[in-house]
């Protein structure tokens, strides 16, 4: 089964930053969250997908073929969500979509208006005028209205309330029927890939930490508590992002079930959430 | 059928999904030949990833409670007639150490405990 996403060993360098060695498979049918603080390289990475950048080594391949060499082709089929604004900002929404859909051969005006309705988007506005929730509701009525079968989204709930947070993993699952589609966006608002996420990918500093299906991460990671002794006797090996506080300490272990058997009865376990995940990993942590 | 997940449980949520399904199987709340829920429409409804109610659905497939036909859809399998018994009797066996854990912690000797046993059975004839 070809991948919907395929990157292989993609690199780009600028001054401060640079991205090394990024791997990763979306195959159809799933969505793929990619988290990471931010500054991890996140943004950059989609930008390389989306051949807004240049990059300086390695292989994209989006449907199977190479995302440059058939550009045109490969980006009719996707639909995408930025963070940042790159429209016209003093024209109409509906200016801006005339604009937009002649760029796709599979335009679909009823799917538009129905989500334009559903979105309540204000037709008539100018684009200056919508509220940075609105712009995403756009942008994103447009990535859903030319079949697209990747969605690719940069921070697309930064911003934005609970309420229409939910409305957008509401819209994802139904996508999601359909087993030939795809999802991959970037969020540092983890707790929207809690529940929808099938992969996690998660990205710091520039390098894949980790990258694999969601279950695997809730099963096998656990964040543990306990005496500070059992660091000073056991040492830090295996610990991840350990901070301690008067009274003992706290970490993340990658394997819940191997440290349950060694110290089960003096530590207390608990199942992580993404969040947890990010927030040890990115911490500095404090050894005994 | 009605299905209800725990974010918070220690039991992982496929598990969870398994469970209750092998349970409705067993008490008949889910008779043979009923059509479940596709794995992607399932996980949309509890808001949980696709691998996981492919996960479970495999292992009640594996297990023999359900079948999975390609093109048409996923079944509750005929169940074998003896084990669902045997399921059945357990849970029974089960109810009954509750309730002689619970007389015997009041101090009820074996001969009231029958008496009861033997009043609640007929009572519904």
């Amino acid at each position: 089964m070809t991948a919907i996403l395929e990157i292989k060993n993609l690199r780009k360098e600028y001054k401060d930053f640079s991205l090394k060695d990024i791997n990763l498979t979306l195959e159809k049918g799933f969505i793929m969250g990619f988290i990471g603080p931010n500054g991890a390289g996140k943004s950059t990475t989609i930008k390389l997908i989306l051949n807004l950048v240049n990059k300086d080594g390695g292989e994209i391949n989006i449907f199977g073929k190479d995302n440059i060499a058939f550009e045109k082709e490969v980006k009719n089929r996707i639909g995408f969500v930025l963070d940042e604004g790159y429209y016209y900002e003093e024209i109409t929404v509906r200016e801006m979509k005339s604009i937009i859909a002649h760029f796709y051969d599979r335009w679909d005006e009823g799917a538009f208006k129905k989500y334009a309705k559903d979105f309540g988007l204000p037709i008539e506005k100018k684009i200056r005028e919508l509220s940075k929730g609105m712009k995403m509701k756009f942008s994103l009525a447009i990535a859903l209205s030319h079949d697209a079968e990747l969605l690719i989204m940069d921070e697309p709930t930064s911003g934005l309330d609970p309420v229409v947070r939910s409305e957008l993993l509401d819209i994802l699952s139904d996508l999601m029927q359909d087993e030939n589609k795809g999802v991959f966006f970037s969020t540092h608002i983890t707790s929207d890939l809690d529940k929808i996420a099938d992969y996690i990918t998660f990205i710091n500093n520039g390098e894949i930490i980790f990258s694999t299906t969601k279950d695997d991460i809730m099963d096998n990671f656990g964040v543990v508590k306990g005496p500070k002794e059992l660091i000073r006797n056991n040492g830090s090996n295996g610990f991840i992002g350990i901070r301690e506080n008067q009274y003992g300490f706290e970490a993340l272990v990658q394997n819940k079930e191997e440290f349950r058997k060694l110290y089960g009865d003096i530590a207390v376990i608990e199942k992580p959430t993404l969040e947890d995940i990010m927030v040890y990993y990115t911490r500095r942590g404090i050894y005994a | 059928m009605d299905i209800v997940i725990s974010n918070s449980s220690e039991k992982p949520i496929y598990e969870q999904i398994t469970t209750q399904i092998k349970d409705a199987i067993i008490k008949g709340v889910l008779k043979e030949a009923e059509i479940l829920p596709s794995i992607r429409s399932l996980a949309k409804e509890l808001k949980i990833s696709v691998i996981t109610t492919k996960r479970a659905y495999d292992e009640l497939e594996r297990e023999g409670f359900i079948s999975i036909v390609p093109g048409k859809g996923t079944f509750v399998a005929a169940q074998n007639k003896d084990l669902l018994r045997e399921s059945r009797i357990r849970i029974v066996e089960e109810k009954l150490i509750e309730a002689v854990e619970a007389a015997k912690s009041i101090g009820l000797s074996f001969d009231e405990l029958l008496e009861m046993l033997k009043l609640l059975f007929e009572e519904d004839d």
